[in-house]
Formats: C-alpha cells, sequence, structure tokens
C-alpha cells in the first residue's frame, strides 16, 4: 500500500482587490494534482520557479491551507487541519531549502536538534543529550558540534544539522524541497549520498522537489514534471528520461546543460530545433488558458497531460 | 592586432583581518582574448568572485599587488575617476543575484539609461530612448516599451537577470564578467541566457569571463577553463582538454562529484575549503582534502607547470593521484 496517497489536490490563493477588498479571482498554485508514494522510493516533483511544487510540499506537511482534495497518509485522512494530529505531524518532516536561513542563528545545536525531541518525547536532560549524539554521529558530525552554533559550520554541515533535526523523531516520510540547491557542488554530493544511506538505513520515503533535472534523475524512482499548478507528465525514471512524451518535458531536459563539450553544437541544435516545436505545437499540448491538459495513460506507469482524442 | 584583451600578472588581492593580510587571490596570472569564453570554476569561497571583483576594482579596501591590463591600461593602478569612465563602457558585469541588483524605486528603463547618459552624454533623449528599446529586445523581453516603464518588482528573475544583461552590454564593453549569471534562474531560462551571452560574442568581438560552479554550464559555454582553489589557479586548459583529460586531483573531484547517468555513488571531496584566515601557505593547498596520498608527492612550493602546450597545473601530485574508491591502477591516467 501507498504510504502516501494525493487525489486531487488543489491549493488556490484568493486575489484581492476593489474597495472593499473583495476576492476578486484566485491564483491556482496547485491544480487539481493526484499521486500516490510507496514506502522507501523516492519521488521527484519537478517544475520551474512558480510551478507549485513547492505549495504541493507544503500542503502535505499542513503549512498550506488546503482547498479541495484528499490527502491519506498511511490509509489515514490527513486533509484538514483538525486532522493532522500530534502524531501524524512526528511521522511527516520536512527539509529545508536554505541550510542559511532554516536553523535559529541564536540556538545551539544541541537546542535545535533537540526541538523536535522535547515536542513530543519526554527524556531526562542525559537521554535526550544522548539521542543528540546518536543523530549527530549520524549525519556524520563531531560531538563537539553540540555547543556550537550554526554559523560555525559549512553550508554542507548546516545542510546536515537540518536534515538530523528532520529524523529525530524517526519520521516516515521526508518532505525535501530542494535540499542541495543553495549548496556547491562536492557539498551537494555529500547530501545527496548522505540522503541515499538514511533512507536505506531507517526505510524513509522521500518526496523530493527540486529544479535541477540531473539531481533528480540520479535520485528518484518516480517523477512528475509541474507546470503553472499542473501536472504535464508523471513516470517512472526511464519513462521521463528515456520517452518524454510531452512537448514541456522534452524542452525542460534538453535545457539540461551537458558536461561533455564535445556535444556542445549538437545540444545547441537540438535544443533550437525543440524550442521550435514547443512554438509551433503548444496549442496541441495547452489548452486555450495555457494549462496543461487532464493526464492519460499511456503505459502502466506512465502518464501524460494531452487532449483527450475523438 | 594582437588577439590579447586582458592580461592579468601575478594578481594578488588581499584583506585586512585583525592586524593581517590575507590573500583571497594568490598570485593568479591568466589572459583572456577577443571573441573568447574563459569559464573560471570552483567551490565557493575559492575566490573566483573575488578575482572578478579585482578585475572590476570594486573591492573597497583590499590590497592588490600586480597587473591586470585591459588593452595596455592597467586597471591596478588607475585612479577612480579612470575607473569610473572604464567601468559599464569598456569593462562591465552582469551579478549574480537578479533580485538585489537593481534599484527598486527606479522604473527598468530609466536604470538602463543611466549608464547610456554616463558614458555616452552626446546622445539626445530620443536616441538613448531607442537605444534602450533596442537593449530590451536584444536581451529577448517581449514589449520593450512596456517594460521599460515597469518597476523591478514587476518582473520575474528571468526578466530582470535580463535587464541586468542589458545594463551591462549597454556600451559594447569589450571585457564583460559574468559573475554567475544564470545560477538564481531555471533551466530554461539558463539555456536562453546562455545563448545570448555566446551570440554577444559572436557579435561585439568581445571577451567573457564567465564565472560558475556548474560544470555543465562552462562545458557548453567555454573555450578555455580555469580551476581556482583557495585563491589559486590549479588547473588551466582548453575546454576540451580539461573535461577529457583532468589531471589536478581537483578538478577531477569536482568533475567526480557531479551526478551523471549510470553513476551510483557520487565522489565527496573530504573536507572544506579553508577559510581566508586558515588558507595553508606553503605547500600544495589541497593536500589536506586527499589525505590518502603520500605526502611526499606533493612540492614544496607548487609552481603551475605546462604539460601539453596550453594546458597547466600545478603541483606534481597529479601525476600520484587515484579516487581511494577505485583503488590506485588508475595512476597512469595521470602520467603525462
Amino acid at each position: 500500500m501507498a504510504i502516501l496517497d494525493v487525489s486531487g489536490l488543489k491549493v488556490h490563493f484568493p486575489i484581492k482587490g476593489g474597495i472593499f477588498n473583495r476576492t476578486i479571482g484566485h491564483i491556482k498554485a496547485v491544480d487539481d494534482v493526484s499521486f500516490s508514494i510507496e514506502q522507501g522510493k523516492t519521488y521527484g516533483l519537478v517544475g520551474e520557479s512558480g510551478s507549485g511544487k513547492s505549495t504541493t510540499g507544503r500542503a502535505i506537511v499542513g503549512l498550506e491551507n488546503i482547498t479541495a482534495g484528499k490527502i491519506l497518509f498511511e490509509g489515514e485522512d490527513i486533509t484538514s487541519r483538525e486532522s493532522k494530529t500530534k502524531d501524524m505531524r512526528k511521522d511527516i518532516q520536512m527539509i529545508f531549502q536554505d541550510p542559511y536561513s532554516s536553523l535559529n542563528p541564536r540556538k545551539r545545536v544541541r537546542d535545535i536538534i533537540a526541538e523536535p525531541l522535547r515536542n513530543y518525547e519526554k527524556l531526562t536532560k542525559n537521554e535526550e543529550k544522548q539521542r543528540v549524539y546518536e543523530l549527530l554521529e549520524l549525519v556524520g558530525l563531531n560531538p563537539e558540534s553540540i555547543w556550537k552554533f550554526p554559523h560555525q559550520f559549512s553550508g554542507g554541515q548546516r545542510q546536515r544539522i537540518g536534515v538530523a533535526r528532520a529524523i529525530a523523531l524517526k519520521p516516515k516520510l521526508i518532505i525535501a524541497d530542494e535540499p542541495v540547491s543553495a549548496l556547491d557542488v562536492s557539498v551537494q554530493a555529500q547530501v545527496l549520498n548522505f540522503m541515499q544511506d538514511i533512507q536505506k538505513e531507517l526505510d524513509l520515503t522521500y518526496l523530493f522537489i527540486s529544479h535541477d533535472l540531473g539531481v533528480v534523475e540520479h535520485m528518484c524512482d518516480e517523477i512528475a514534471i509541474m507546470y503553472r499548478g499542473r501536472y504535464v507528465e508523471q513516470g517512472t525514471r526511464e519513462d521521463i528520461f528515456e520517452n518524454p512524451q510531452h512537448i514541456y518535458t522534452k524542452r525542460l531536459i534538453a535545457a539540461i546543460p551537458d558536461i561533455n563539450p564535445r556535444n556542445r553544437d549538437a545540444q545547441y541544435a537540438f535544443r533550437q530545433e525543440v524550442k521550435r516545436e514547443y512554438e509551433n505545437s503548444f496549442d496541441d499540448y495547452f489548452d486555450a488558458e495555457g494549462l496543461a491538459y487532464n493526464l492519460q495513460n499511456i503505459s502502466a506507469t506512465h502518464r501524460v497531460a494531452l487532449p483527450e482524442r475523438g | 592586432m594582437s588577439r590579447k584583451l586582458l592580461e592579468i600578472e601575478n594578481l594578488t588581492t588581499s584583506f585586512q583581518i585583525g592586524d593581517e593580510y590575507y590573500a583571497a587571490v594568490d598570485d593568479v596570472s591568466l589572459t583572456v582574448n577577443r571573441n573568447e569564453v574563459l569559464g573560471i570554476v570552483g567551490e565557493s569561497g575559492s575566490g573566483k568572485s573575488a578575482l572578478a571583483f579585482s578585475i572590476m576594482r570594486l573591492h573597497n579596501r583590499a590590497k592588490i599587488e600586480g597587473k591586470i591590463k585591459l588593452e595596455g591600461i592597467d586597471l591596478a593602478k588607475a585612479s577612480t575617476s579612470d575607473l569610473n569612465k572604464l567601468r559599464g563602457d569598456k569593462l562591465s558585469m552582469i551579478f549574480q543575484d537578479p533580485l538585489t541588483a537593481l534599484n527598486p524605486l527606479m522604473e527598468i528603463g530609466a536604470q538602463i539609461n543611466e549608464t547610456l547618459i554616463l558614458h555616452r552624454p552626446k546622445m539626445s533623449k530620443q536616441e538613448r530612448y531607442d537605444r534602450v528599446i533596442e537593449l530590451l529586445d536584444l536581451v529577448g523581453i517581449t514589449g520593450p516599451e512596456y517594460v521599460y516603464q515597469q518597476y523591478p518588482h514587476e518582473l520575474s528573475g528571468g526578466m530582470r537577470q535580463r535587464v541586468i544583461i542589458a545594463i551591462a552590454i549597454a556600451n559594447k564593453p569589450q571585457l564583460l564578467i559574468a559573475d554567475e549569471p544564470t545560477t538564481a534562474l531555471d533551466v530554461t531560462i539558463q539555456a536562453q541566457i546562455l545563448d545570448l551571452i555566446r551570440e554577444l560574442r559572436d557579435e561585439m568581438d568581445a571577451g567573457i569571463i564567465l564565472i560558475t560552479h556548474d560544470l555543465g554550464v562552462v562545458a557548453e559555454m567555454a573555450d578555455r577553463v580555469a580551476v581556482m582553489y583557495a585563491g589559486q589557479i590549479v588547473e588551466i586548459a582548453d575546454v576540451h582538454t580539461l573535461f577529457e583529460n583532468p589531471l589536478h586531483p581537483y578538478t577531477r573531484s569536482l568533475l567526480n562529484s557531479v551526478p551523471t547517468e549510470g553513476q551510483d555513488r557520487l565522489h565527496v571531496i573530504q573536507g572544506i575549503v579553508p577559510g581566508l584566515q586558515h588558507l595553508p601557505r606553503t605547500g600544495c593547498r589541497f593536500a589536506a582534502r586527499i589525505p590518502w596520498i603520500d605526502e611526499s608527492v606533493h612540492e614544496e612550493n607548487p609552481l603551475l607547470h605546462e604539460v601539453t602546450p596550453g594546458h597547466f597545473v600545478r603541483c606534481t601530485c597529479h601525476s600520484y593521484f587515484y579516487f581511494p574508491e577505485k583503488g590506485k591502477e588508475e595512476i597512469t591516467h595521470g602520467d603525462t
């Protein structure tokens, strides 16, 4: 059974205006998104800024109000605010994008990591310290770090403190919102390797949100591409990278810089070709408002937003 | 005519911390030719932005030693008034962060106009307006007349970055320094901006210094690449040589930490880039991050060696370097 099952999720933000500040319209940040994630897998959510990928993640943790739709976590409905019980919040944790601003600069590492423990578990001072030591060891940080402040660490180390905090309560699902976007490649490698290690160790499930297709290809089992709040394509890693069907997906893949300089001209030509195709066939793939159509199944795992046939 | 545009000789930029000066850029020499993109790569803290700011002379209280010759003019010794004439005209820079580089209280058109007023005082108002519209059009902004009177907050990140590029190229600079020009942008917009920079190089016969930590961007854009670590250039070569036959352990480690197809495990460089005050000033600066390599293979005072024409590598340790997870048999790769 899927650990997380999202169906018809909508998050709409009102636009206020006029003299009485009435609602004059809605921004459909997330519009009818459905997916499910199996236990122990990594599900990638890709899109450009403003596509609604972060809002989707935040809605699942409960940081955004949901307009419509249903979220099932381990079979339990957690859609409404009231139903997000303390226990459920313990099982879903989040890793934030920016390791420089997501840690309180005035707290010591010990207090940062112990905060979730203090909220949920009644531990003695010593037990708590012991747990923090264990967590630090798990994320590969020095035991002395416990007394340091966030500014005394490098970006990669800070991100690992964020990870330690996220796994403190042994969650089942981690929502990682652009966890490596702010990091150098070498540090990025460190964090990605580490996320894979703890996934195996703790049987974690990830919802991995990123705009970097290279990283997503490396990390994810299943991938969904979002555009303006809607899914344009969803499938396994192979479906998306080897057999992309939607022109928007093709365009994203074509835009990834090629690490081999010999392919430069070919890549440039390919990109121009995809761009032309994108411009010429835009109407075939998007409706009158420029939004993606509903998803159609093209294989057991692969779904693409195409106009209905016939 | 010589194709050399910029010649940097033994440039050292130091900052004062406490009573002492620490070099953030340490004895860097390089040249940029016309119609060439020179890529500079390295992790944050490696000194690549400090180098760019030194060329632009934007550091406030730094000690600059060495020569920065732009077509015969030594920028390192130029006075502030000379610099003001050069910056934005012959020499200009695209800054990293499009969200903070623009004045939030000024219309887009007026911000581009500013650089024209300063460097082209003879242009009439109408000529300037036409030029701004032309520039906005050139950087691919649709509806330039409309955008002219918009404010930065009304534009998306990609649009703002294009405005910054429009300002940088307004006076057709000879040398354009692009400091992480696409880092804050989405991939599709990144591709457009990179195409634009490439067109500018060809059209204006300009030299471009492209600073980035994204090796994919370098592979697509650069003609030559310099790799910086801890304030020094550790390897410099044309782009094909660098990607096909990288020699310095740092270059090879960086290339190995990028996710590519069929790679299960990414390479992690041990340790961190040392801070300015903690840089090892003697010996191979990268030695501390490859502790499994025998200390005796490093030079006492590592120099750049020309291994093949145009391909320079610092320190002899590259001939003995191997990745610990792969074992020693790989050594032959580095022998030249």
